[in-house]
């Protein structure tokens, strides 16, 4: 067994796009269900949208690499919008299905081939970072940076410096908000929309802001992440909207650092998980082959999801008299 | 996916090509083993399979041009072909009709596709053919055609739903691994009938034994301790979300990433009437469909268990303050949940053809639609919302491309969701 | 319940006849043909009420007699088939529950809705009406709500004081005893400078310790000039607080008056024994002598 190998890509799972994108969309879930108990299983939906919305902008229409996000971010907005006029008057678990459904109604619209030539159908979109110029926006000269498991050219250290800089902004935002009195209506809504409504305050208004914040925040996510790979709609499928899930209810809903933090521990577990399991299989320990020991990672998850919901509902930094599921 | 509507006209039904517009995920999984192949020393490929019903189309022509670089191939004799590429680049496929079997022609698309190589340097291109001219057959003949699979795929959908919607009822949970206890009968079915080699007559009923011991199982050894430990039913709907992602891995664990089929698959179609052809499969799988959810039915209104059932789908307080055995009765509706549903995947993997690790993952969406259109926690509802869903789903492919017709359904259930909440059949309440 | 004092009843609320629909000399709600009804079955039908200004008024009725739909109505959580009314001359057909709270007519719940994962103090200052720092712009930056948010808190704790919840502040509400979180409902009704406040069901659930400073929250309120409509099973608390008295029976006002003398009607007798099996009867029984006799049977 090559330790050395498996502990270093661990490691390196502390810090990548793929933590920066999931952290994001994870923060994104905390302001919908964490604060403001808005059951939004359609996540991947809200990435897909930002990660298309940059990528078409800048391969269809010619514009410029910030112009695209910004165009990703509102089409986060608008798909916010869509959702929250219909379903937000109606049951919570209501939302989850709606949200579950126009998530796979936008993927299937990026994969299906009668929009070949924008959406790139099952191949995705790509070449984008280099035709809208954010991979010339980078500051760093080629090289080597960093030291250990944590080294980089200069492409990732610039996607991990933007993504962080988003992120540290989104959390910035979420804070700000959550320790204001605009936050104190949110998580009265999250306890008792009637009560809320009782005492004056446009409740349809304030989950619609918390739906559309907590969508940027998922669309920034997708951009973040197509700034580092290629836009695939293969990736924004629905399990990608539970694994988020996890990550978020690893570290606990209804905070500000949870979810980034679990976001990082789920997936320093998934880089471990997937370079031990095959190394277990390959050695004899497990009695498995490689594909099923890659396999295995995905039953754990579930798992591990079951087991975080029924015995630390609030998550690993959640307050534990704020459990987040009284309803 | 277009595993669904394979039926067109009426020589397609009865002679068409069985695709794999699968993904290639690395693995190498569906790479054809014995390919007519050119170009291998290039890093790129553009691969496929011709097969009509299954069965391989050898020596048909493939040429693939892009770049500046053009290579031909013949298919081998199990109807596979490889051709290699030098770039990551655009290329334009071409299957040369005038090489397939007198008759034979492509139904989808152009002969002439244009494919784009993605992130694994290998794209997959196969074409939709089959007997017979695209426009020979009549509109309303199409439309009937796909009518009558609608209501074969929506009773199905029926078998699925009424579980999913007797779960909602007795206990408020929207069950997310409900696709994964279909996947699992279809796979029960796999083991008993192709691994063990039974008889499929044998193999079924078993896999639907297998599936209502699993609904036992998952009742008395989750549901049951959840509800006494007093999880919340927005705790209960994660915890089936780690079920369902838990349920679905272990599944490919064991049975893999690719498509298996079952004993006598592709059964011959039978001409009914006009442009109706329907193989004996199909017969079967309504014919079985409608007899168990006319028992369902009759043990729902007759039976003791079965007016208890409806009768904490209404108020649970007050059947359990009148006597009825709440649990018990909770526990025979995940049993007959969980066999219904399994049945439905039986008849599915007939449907689609084939079994495939997140085959339930698929329709779970539809399940919820099916069940939301009929009124959430009504089991009669949901049937009926299965067959509008069904026919909705296999007729919407007429009009618009059929790799968006599932869109159809689902924008259907967000309309119902904004328009009539408690469904079609569901009773008007304050709802939110 | 012991109440030494017996609290100043306001008279001559009523113009012409104590009878159903009657005038008001100072009407602060008025309803007409308000019919709302759920699958066939008519849970309201109220041809004409007027709810006086500046005074208690109760709504009493047997169980199901549609008490809490007609509080859902006026208040716009649920909206009638038919039927108009009006808080002081504004019309509230058609008008979002949480503009009916802004204009000044505030209400509790049944079951008592204290938001359980917020602390007292936050469920507190969440009932105060227009605060910067609600707006999502402004509440990013302090300095635009920093100083209303001490105010609001010096008025929160004033009330708090006064329902005896000021130890409790930083508790999370879910750690209150049922009569405290009615009684922090109310306060936090209070927080939005009301003229109407509505009350459903005050008492229920109370533990008899916490009903006397109850009732005398509900008569400071008429005191600091507050209107106050109720839904009420206890008559006792009825008789003693109530200046006005409105009987409901299976979607109708039946009568309607001061509490001393409408009690007495036939209709509120029949109504109650319309309603025979129903459990409310025991809290009656002892107050009124026909019913107390047919409660003996």
């Amino acid at each position: 067994m090559d330790w050395g190998t498996i502990i270093n890509n661990t490691l390196a799972g502390l810090l990548t796009p793929t933590t920066i994108a999931f952290a994001l969309a994870a923060l994104g879930l905390a302001m919908h269900f964490g604060f403001a108990g808005l059951l939004n299983f359609g996540i991947a939906g809200f990435m897909a949208i930002g990660a298309y919305g940059y990528a078409i902008s800048v391969l269809t229409f010619g514009l410029p690499w910030w112009l695209g996000m910004i165009i990703g971010v509102l089409g986060s907005i608008a798909f916010a919008v869509l959702l929250g006029v219909p379903t937000l008057r109606l049951r919570g678990d209501y939302l989850a299905i709606v949200t579950i459904a126009a998530a796979e109604i936008a993927r299937l619209l990026f994969l299906t081939t009668a929009f070949t030539d924008v959406t790139g159908s099952a191949d995705g979109l790509f070449g984008y970072n280099s035709a809208g110029g954010f991979s010339s926006a980078n500051p760093f000269p080629p090289g080597s940076y960093g030291f250990g498991p944590w080294t980089y050219n200069s492409e990732t250290l610039w996607v991990l410096t933007f993504g962080l800089g988003v992120l540290a902004l989104c959390i910035w935002l979420l804070w700000a908000l959550m320790r204001s009195p605009w936050g104190r209506v949110i998580k009265g809504i999250r306890e008792d929309e009637d009560a809320v409504r009782a005492l004056g305050k446009n409740v349809f208004a304030y989950k619609m802001q918390a739906l559309i914040i907590g969508g940027v925040f998922g669309g920034l996510g997708g951009i973040v992440y197509a700034a580092f790979a290629n836009v695939s709609p293969g990736v924004y499928v629905t399990s990608i909207t539970f694994f988020i899930w996890t990550a978020l209810l690893l570290g606990g809903a209804a905070t500000i650092f949870g979810p980034v933090i679990g976001s990082v521990i789920f997936w320093v577990l998934q880089a471990f998980l997937s370079n031990i399991l095959p190394e277990l299989a390959i050695n004899g320990i497990l009695p498995v082959d490689g594909t099923q020991a890659a396999t295995l990672r995905f039953v754990l998850v579930g798992i591990g999801l079951m087991l975080l919901v029924i015995y630390r509902p609030q998550g690993i930094f959640g307050d534990k008299r704020e459990m987040t599921f009284v309803k | 996916m277009n595993f669904l509507s394979v039926g067109n006209p009426r020589r397609l039904l009865k002679l068409l090509i069985v695709v794999f517009t699968s993904l290639i995920i690395g693995l190498g999984l569906l790479t054809p083993a014995n390919a007519d192949t050119v170009g291998e020393e290039y890093d790129y490929a553009v691969l496929g399979n011709v097969k009509i019903e299954g069965v391989a189309v050898g020596g048909v022509r493939m040429v693939v041009e892009g770049s500046g670089y053009s290579a031909e191939t013949l298919t081998s004799d199990d109807g596979s072909w490889l051709i290699g590429v030098p770039t990551k680049d655009v290329y334009s496929v071409t299957l040369d009709e005038s090489t397939l079997p007198a008759g034979v022609v492509v139904l989808e698309g152009e002969p002439t596709q244009e494919v784009e190589l993605g992130l694994s340097g290998r794209v997959v291109m196969n074409f939709f053919i089959g007997e017979g001219e695209r426009n020979e057959v009549s509109f309303v003949d199409q439309f009937i055609s796909r009518f009558i699979y609608g209501i074969n795929f929506g009773l199905m959908l029926g078998l699925a739903s009424v579980g999913l919607s007797l779960v909602f009822g007795t206990t408020g949970l929207s069950n997310f691994a409900h696709g994964e206890m279909v996947t699992f009968g279809a796979v029960a079915a796999l083991v008993f009938g192709v691994f063990m080699q039974l008889p499929i007559w044998v193999a079924i009923p078993l896999a639907v034994i297998a599936s209502a011991g699993m609904g036992w199982s998952l009742d008395a050894g989750l549901w049951k301790p959840l509800r006494k430990k007093g999880l919340g039913i927005v705790q209960l709907m994660i915890v089936s979300i780690g079920l369902s992602l838990t349920m679905r891995y272990i599944i490919q664990f064991f049975i893999g990433g690719g498509t298996e089929q079952l004993p006598g698959f592709d059964s011959p179609k039978i001409s009914l009437f006009g442009a109706v052809a329907l193989s004996s499969n199909d017969l079967y799988s309504m014919g079985i469909s409608i007899a168990v959810i006319i028992g369902f039915a009759v043990w729902l209104i007759k039976t003791k268990t079965g007016k208890a059932t409806r009768a904490i789908s209404d108020n649970p307080d007050l059947a359990a303050a009148s006597g009825i055995d709440v649990d018990k009765v909770i526990r025979i509706v995940w049993i007959v949940a969980a066999a219904l549903a399994g049945l439905s995947g039986v008849l599915w993997a007939y449907f689609r053809p084939g079994i495939k690790w997140d085959m339930g993952t698929q329709i779970l969406l539809l399940i919820f639609a099916a069940v939301t259109l009929g009124g959430l926690g009504t089991a009669f509802g949901a049937l009926i919302g299965a067959l509008i869903v069904g026919i909705l789903v296999e007729t919407s492919g007429m009009f618009i491309p059929s790799d968006l017709k599932y869109v159809g359904a689902l924008v259907v259930l967000i309309g119902v969701l904004m328009f009539r909440p408690q469904g079609i059949m569901g009773r008007k309440q304050r709802i939110g | 319940m012991s109440s030494n004092e017996t609290p100043q009843k306001a008279t001559g609320l009523h113009v012409g006849t104590a009878e159903p629909g009657c005038k008001k000399t100072d009407p602060m709600l008025v309803i007409d043909h308000v019919k709302k009804s759920f699958g066939g079955l008519t849970a309201v039908d109220v041809e004409h009420l007027e709810i006086p200004k500046n005074a208690i008024t109760a709504l009493i009725g047997p169980n199901g007699a549609g008490k809490t739909t007609l509080f859902n109505l006026l208040t716009g959580f649920d909206t009638p088939d038919t039927g108009t009314w009006s808080f002081e001359g504004k019309s509230l057909s058609g008008v979002p529950s949480f503009k009916v709270a802004q204009m000044g007519q505030v209400r509790t719940f049944q079951l008592t809705k204290a938001l359980s994962l917020l602390t007292v103090l936050d469920n507190m200052k969440l009932g105060a009406k227009d605060q910067a720092g609600e707006g999502i712009f402004k509440s990013l930056f302090p300095r635009f709500w920093k100083k209303q948010d001490a105010e609001i808190e010096v008025k929160a704790m004033e009330l708090l004081k006064r329902f005896k919840l000021d130890t409790k502040k930083e508790d999370f509400a879910a750690s209150l005893s049922g009569g405290q979180r009615k009684l922090l409902e109310m306060a936090r009704a209070l927080m939005t400078d009301p003229v109407l406040v509505m009350l459903d069901e005050p008492m229920a659930g109370v533990n008899p310790a916490l009903t006397q400073s109850l009732l005398e929250h509900v008569l400071n309120l008429k005191n600091d000039g507050m209107t106050v409509l109720f839904v009420e099973h206890d008559m006792h608390m009825v008789r003693h607080i109530a200046d006005w008295v409105v009987v409901m029976a299976e979607g109708k006002v039946v009568a309607e008056g001061p509490p001393d003398t409408v009690m007495k009607e036939q209709a509120v007798i029949d109504a109650y024994l319309g309603a025979h099996q129903d459990t409310d009867l025991g809290v009656i029984t002892g107050r009124i002598d026909t019913i107390n006799e047919e409660e003996s049977k």
